[in-house]
């Protein structure tokens, strides 16, 4: 038997859920099904794919020197 | 009294530091300046992520460092319970995130005198189901650029920090969590103690409240549709 494709409108309303991989492997196959074959909706994943990863990219952010000063003078303590 | 161990089988003095000699027979070492350099060694890559989300789920540099100072001291201090050294990293994120969630839980639970610097309310800062992506997107191409493109081009990480700072601590924990951490909405759900529809909810409010912030600062910025011809963007 051939999965029911998704329409547009279900693609679109479970997106994040899709890219927080919320959704079981089946799920996440009819999406992607989907996504190959509809350029609206493959724009639209891959947007938000994106800018996604800009903000994963927001939590780094380079640790000052005092830090890692303080850490090894901490670790120097439990070893003392 | 002793905390009873959590794990059916007796935990390793430390991570199994092992490797192969020239011979190919397994090595383990469990001095202690082993086991210091093994963590430092571990841990050195790991320290802008350990900060940068300490900053952007305090968004204060000080608190940021107490945080990760206090999440590295726990974990130097219960290695000793890592068993499989592969999820070091892993681990230490998850010190990291229960204790923030911790200090967080503590301040929520102080009266906070009026400062002027707090969270404004989520009610406040509703986007509703506001989308980048409908004010960015043309269904056609243009010849002069696509809009998406010059959005992505001029969006400086600054902007984005900016952006998630501004969101009320809920959506902005919520966001960080899954977005830049990983976690599924069940562990956010556990790790919070709220609703998995709260979990939700809040991403959904939070990533609408982001995009529209971030809109917001590429108008500014300049990025808006328009025609060379029309002598500069439209406000």
């Amino acid at each position: 038997m051939n999965p029911r494709e998704p329409s547009c409108e279900e693609v679109i309303e479970r997106l994040f859920d899709y890219l927080d991989r919320e959704l079981d492997h089946r799920q996440a196959d009819d999406i992607e099904r989907h996504l190959s074959r509809c350029r609206d909706c493959f724009t639209r994943a891959e947007f938000e794919k994106r800018l996604r990863a800009r903000v994963e990219a927001a939590g780094t952010v380079k640790a000052p020197t005092r830090l890692r000063h303080r850490i090894r003078d901490l670790l120097d303590q439990f070893d003392d | 009294m002793p905390l009873a161990s959590p794990f059916t089988s007796p935990p390793m003095p430390w991570p199994v530091m092992v490797h192969r000699d020239d011979s190919g027979a397994f090595m383990s070492y469990r001095d202690t300046a082993s086991r210091r350099q093994w963590f430092e060694q571990r841990l050195e890559p790991l320290m802008d992520r350990l900060y940068g989300t300490a900053l952007r789920l305090t968004r204060h540099p000080d608190d940021a460092e107490d945080i990760v100072a206090e999440a590295v001291g726990k974990a130097w201090i219960r290695l000793d319970k890592l068993r499989d050294p592969e999820r070091f990293e892993a681990w230490l994120f998850h010190i990291l995130t229960n204790t923030f969630i911790s200090e967080w839980r503590r301040r929520q639970s102080r009266p906070q005198p009026p400062s002027g610097n707090e969270s404004p309310s989520p009610d406040d800062l509703d986007a509703g189901d506001f989308t980048l992506f409908q004010q960015l997107h043309q269904p056609f191409l243009l010849w002069w650029g696509s809009l998406e493109e010059q959005f992505f081009n001029s969006l400086l990480q600054e902007d984005l920090q900016r952006a998630l700072d501004a969101l009320p601590d809920p959506f902005r924990v919520a966001i960080v969590l899954v977005e830049v951490q990983g976690y599924t909405y069940d562990e956010v759900s556990s790790l919070l103690g709220i609703p998995l529809g709260t979990v939700r909810s809040r991403l959904s409010r939070a990533r609408a409240r982001l995009q529209k912030t971030l809109w917001e600062q590429a108008r500014e910025a300049g990025v808006t549709p328009h025609h060379p011809g029309q002598g500069g963007p439209r406000s």
